[in-house]
């Protein structure tokens, strides 16, 4: 048992449940109790969904304990194969479920033979993988179970596209602006001459997998989620992955070359030269290499900031500060313990501690410990951030609401380089301003001149009235307090009582 | 479109049960800000700490008494010691915070896995000095509000019996046996200062009213019945876990939510309370007919209720408007529907249907009868409640329907706004202050939100745009 107050990966199932849902008309069935169908709100909530969650639960309650699931699980697929008429049906384990030890595989078995939809059974344990780590499972075995039954018919597209093309994989539902670093991705991939073939999982179909190995090469732009899928691809079909992450000026540039040296060499052998198309983008569509070179971020220079996030942003992000703004990393970190070896051999050279774990109490130790001028992480940092007076620049989920915004903010390619020079600004209390402030000594001193709002003090607050208003949250007992005023005033009432106070509610609320 | 022929009594329908809720482990949102010494542990999985941690939001942040005891594989296949790891992590909470109390919250998986929790919780309450309280609050059995119920349920053996307290020499306290053995440390205050300011001797017999509310309604419902010369004895639960109220046979007990039908029956059976059945105190004739029925038991003769009732609807007169005629759809997954639905029938509305994940109709039998004499009042026609819902069926139904307004869950919320049906979140009810007549208004504040909405949008000529 482990005492545990927040997490930065969810369980197992979430991970699924965003890889079911982000493909077009694939339909998820949890085998979970009432109330575990949470992912609904946040789907709904966070992505501001205009559609209805394709995830359904088939309840386990007390009669499913004594009895086991029996015909339950087996109904609730036809039926929605019967409303929904999706492609594909994933039954979905959950913790609850994984205890009870039904051989979901035979309901799994029993279902595909009445139904017109595919059904297949997520293959995850609850109790050793965590979402992310689910979620790169259950992308791989759908698109193996589609490729498999494509090699069965015959089916598997083989043949290359005409024009250089790639797949992007890994994209997905509530990822941390997914939806805008895709449409980056792509923006890339068509001004270096390559078409999209397919996007996986976002928006993609299974119907048409069969033609994912018609791509010349597939992209995984998150260290999290593909790598799997990427693999598999390579094993089965040879085609090459480039797993580089274009953040940052530095990185895209790597990436962008590594494609270069996928197309030049066998069996595409291209001659493409991307170096202008990258001197050109830094010099010109990305801001972050002048700004770089500009006085503002020149006064960034040697601040100490901490980052702390999953693998592919915290690891990104280090590198970001330290090779192109000069900032002083005194630590990185992540959550993703799992892939520890990755995350220390990426930043070791750009920071001064690594951190992996995924306690934050550890975490809010070390930057109390640190106080850097500014920390890069998750909205956990960000509320450590602000209880210790440290401003923090949200970079990686787990996120809020306020991370899926409406504009376009890509932290991929060259507009996310932009992104990404003004998030780190920004946090860091204004470089600029900071140091001229510094030198002129601080803000003005005098004491602004309050007005009290409070009415003339000929009105008695009993003690009981007192105490009922000091329970009244702070940002509201003042307008409470004039309004109660105002009331008793207006009645001629010099005694205010708790009774006044719940009439004046009455008669001017609204 | 709605069935023109009139039922004249109430239809009850039950469904699969394939509905939208929150899991009852959310009670310890509100009870640990309630019960200000408290601390709540769930005992369950990463799923539970992921609800609680999403759905709790901003809460999450701010330090909170509760945290989870997270089930590791060794412990769902007894290679570790419940008993043990129990202890160690108690240990550590009372070393953190020392509460008054600690709460165990069990889950699906202790339920599956036959974790004892009960059989554990008094060797530990010895050995740690804390109380500790054992409440089922799973999804297994239960749904969102329900929660609560099982906590108070189990608070409920740990409130001071009557005698004792006549009994109790002042200042000190001998341990009665278990599973008592850790009793509130009211007892010893109870004589030395009264805590409830209001407990000024009276005429009545004790009454103790349950239900957590934030203590501004509390007292603000104390207030009402004061009026009519009723002092209340108590509440379950109390500010503090050292206050809980004192039982027994002499007092009266009455509840303020309708979700709390174990909490009332534990009352009855096991601490043999007398329950005054009654309609909730939510809206004003909600409230008029709770405090009338408590007079009445009580052989009061109530006063000025009726004036009182009439000034409140007057004054929400303005939302009123915005109300009369239309439409509603409870899809229902907080058991506040009824209330909730009769209250708006008062209003004008008209509901189409009444979900509702559990119904107890002996503890509502009150509510339900008001609701059925609204209708008759009002001249509409009695709504169909469907016990344990299926979310598809009633997407179905609204689709049919089209209601003014849909009254759901955040998963459908959205989705459904996106196909032109207007809704609030159920939720928002639960977290609200509703009860009494003071509150009447933030109800229609919720209510008629999305009206407003749309008055506004419609103003400035947004919905074509929107809808188109």
């Amino acid at each position: 048992m482990k005492l545990a107050y927040w997490m930065y990966a969810g369980p197992a199932h979430i991970g699924t449940l965003r890889v079911a849902s982000s493909f077009k008309n694939v339909h998820a069935i949890m085998h979970a109790p009432l109330g575990d169908d949470y992912f609904n709100v946040m789907r709904s909530m966070l992505e501001r969904e205009r559609d209805f969650t394709p995830v359904t639960a088939s309840i386990v309650d007390r009669h499913v304990l004594a009895r086991g699931s029996q015909e339950k699980v087996v109904e609730n697929i036809t039926r929605k194969d019967k409303e929904e008429k999706p492609d594909l049906i994933l039954l979905t384990p959950t913790c609850t479920s994984s205890i009870l030890q039904e051989d979901l595989e035979n309901f799994v078995n029993r279902a595909s033979t009445t139904t017109d939809s595919d059904v297949i059974l997520a293959d995850v344990n609850h109790y050793r993988v965590n979402e992310l780590q689910a979620a790169d499972r259950t992308l791989e075995q759908i698109i193996r179970y589609y490729l498999t039954k494509a090699k069965k018919q015959d089916k598997v597209v083989l043949k290359k596209t005409e024009k250089p093309s790639a797949n992007i994989i890994g994209t997905f539902t509530l990822g941390f602006h997914h939806q805008h670093d895709c449409r980056e991705l792509k923006r890339l991939l068509k001004e270096l001459g390559i078409i999209t073939n397919q996007v996986i999982p976002e928006g993609g179909s299974v119907k048409e997998l069969y033609a994912l190995p018609s791509a010349w090469f597939n992209l995984v732009p998150y260290r999290e989620v593909g790598l799997m899928a990427a693999q598999y691809l390579k094993k089965e079909f040879g085609m090459p992955y480039v797993a580089i992450t274009p953040i940052g000026i530095i990185e895209t540039a790597l990436c962008i070359k590594e494609i270069q040296t996928i197309l030049n060499s066998e069996p595409f052998c291209l001659k493409v030269n991307y170096s202008s198309y990258i001197n050109e983008q830094t010099s010109f569509v990305s801001q972050a290499a002048w700004f770089s070179r500009s006085i503002d971020c020149q006064n960034l220079t040697g601040k100490k900031a901490l980052v702390f996030g999953d693998a592919t942003h915290a690891a990104s992000i280090t590198k970001i500060l330290t090779k192109e703004m000069g900032i002083h990393v005194v630590c990185a970190g992540t959550y993703c313990k799992h892939d520890q070896a990755w995350f220390i051999e990426q930043v070791q050279p750009y920071c001064d501690k690594i951190l992996i774990t995924d306690d934050h109490e550890e975490v809010g130790d070390i930057i109390a410990k640190i106080e850097p001028s500014a920390i890069f992480g998750t909205q956990m940092e960000r509320h450590i951030g602000k209880r210790l007076n440290i401003p923090c620049g949200v970079i990686s989920a787990p996120v809020h609401i306020q991370n899926f915004s409406l504009g376009y903010r890509p932290f991929l390619g060259y507009e996310g380089t932009n992104q990404i020079a003004d998030l780190v600004y920004n946090s860091f209390t204004l470089g600029m301003e900071d140091h001229l402030l510094e030198i002129f000594g601080g803000h003005d001193t005098k004491k602004a001149v309050i007005k009290s709002t409070s009415m003339e003090s000929d009105l008695f607050w009993t003690t009981d009235a007192q105490l009922e208003l000091n329970k009244i949250p702070g940002f509201v007992r003042g307008k409470i307090k004039r309004n109660t005023e105002q009331f008793a005033k207006e009645k001629n009432i010099s005694e205010i009582t708790v009774e006044v106070m719940y009439t004046a509610k009455e008669t001017l609320s609204g | 479109m709605l069935d023109q022929t009139y039922s004249d009594t109430l239809q009850f329908e039950c469904e699969t049960g394939n509905y939208h809720t929150f899991c009852p482990i959310s009670c310890v949102a509100w009870l640990y800000q309630k019960i200000e010494d408290s601390f709540f542990l769930v005992v369950g999985t990463k799923t539970c700490g992921y609800f609680l941690q999403n759905a709790l939001g901003v809460m999450i942040f701010a330090e909170p008494r509760y945290a989870m005891a997270e089930l590791e594989e060794g412990d769902i296949s007894a290679q570790l010691n419940d008993y043990q790891e129990l202890k160690r992590l108690c240990l550590q909470i009372k070393k953190d915070r020392n509460p008054s109390v600690i709460v165990w919250i069990g889950t699906c998986t202790t339920e599956i896995i036959k974790m004892d929790l009960e059989g554990i919780a008094p060797r530990l309450e010895v050995e740690l000095g804390i109380p500790i309280v054992v409440a089922r609050a799973n999804g297994l059995d239960y749904a969102f509000t329900q929660g609560e119920d099982t906590v108070l349920a189990a608070m409920v053996h740990r409130c001071p019996e009557q005698k004792e307290i006549d009994k109790a020499p002042l200042g000190h306290q001998t341990l009665s046996p278990l599973p008592k053995s850790i009793v509130p440390k009211s007892q010893e205050r109870v004589s030395a200062a009264p805590m409830n300011p209001l407990s000024a001797p009276s005429l009545h017999p004790p009454l103790v009213l349950f239900g957590s509310l934030p203590s501004t309604v509390a007292s603000q419902l104390n207030l009402e019945l004061q009026k009519q010369g009723i002092q209340v004895t108590g509440w379950l639960p109390s500010q503090a876990y050292a206050d809980l109220p004192v039982l027994g046979k002499e007092v009266y007990v009455c509840g303020v939510n309708p979700f709390l039908s174990r909490t009332a029956t534990t009352l009855m059976r096991r601490r043999r309370c007398k329950l005054i059945g009654a309609p909730f105190p939510i809206g004003p004739d909600g409230t008029r007919v709770w405090i009338e029925k408590i007079c009445s038991v009580l052989g009061i003769e109530p006063i000025g209720l009726k004036e009182r009732e009439e000034k409140v609807w007057s004054s929400l007169e303005d939302y009123l408007k915005l109300l009369r005629g239309k439409s509603v759809f409870f899809m229902g997954d907080n058991l506040l529907e009824v209330s909730l639905a009769r209250f708006l029938t008062r209003c004008g509305m008209i509901v189409y249907e009444i979900g509702i994940p559990y119904m107890d109709r002996r503890f509502q039998a009150a509510e339900l009868a008001l609701l059925q004499q609204t209708c008759d009042d009002m001249g509409v026609p009695m709504p169909r409640i469907v016990e344990k819902p299926d979310n598809y069926n009633q997407i179905q139904r609204i689709r049919e329907l089209q209601p003014d307004l849909a009254i759901t869950g955040m998963a459908h919320a959205n989705p459904l706004e996106a196909r032109g049906i207007n809704t609030k979140w159920s939720v928002e009810f639960t977290f609200a202050q509703i009860h009494g007549f003071t509150n009447a208004r933030d109800i229609l504040e919720l209510v008629t939100r999305p009206l407003r909405r749309n008055e506004n949008l419609q103003q400035f000529s947004l919905i074509p745009f929107i809808k188109g």
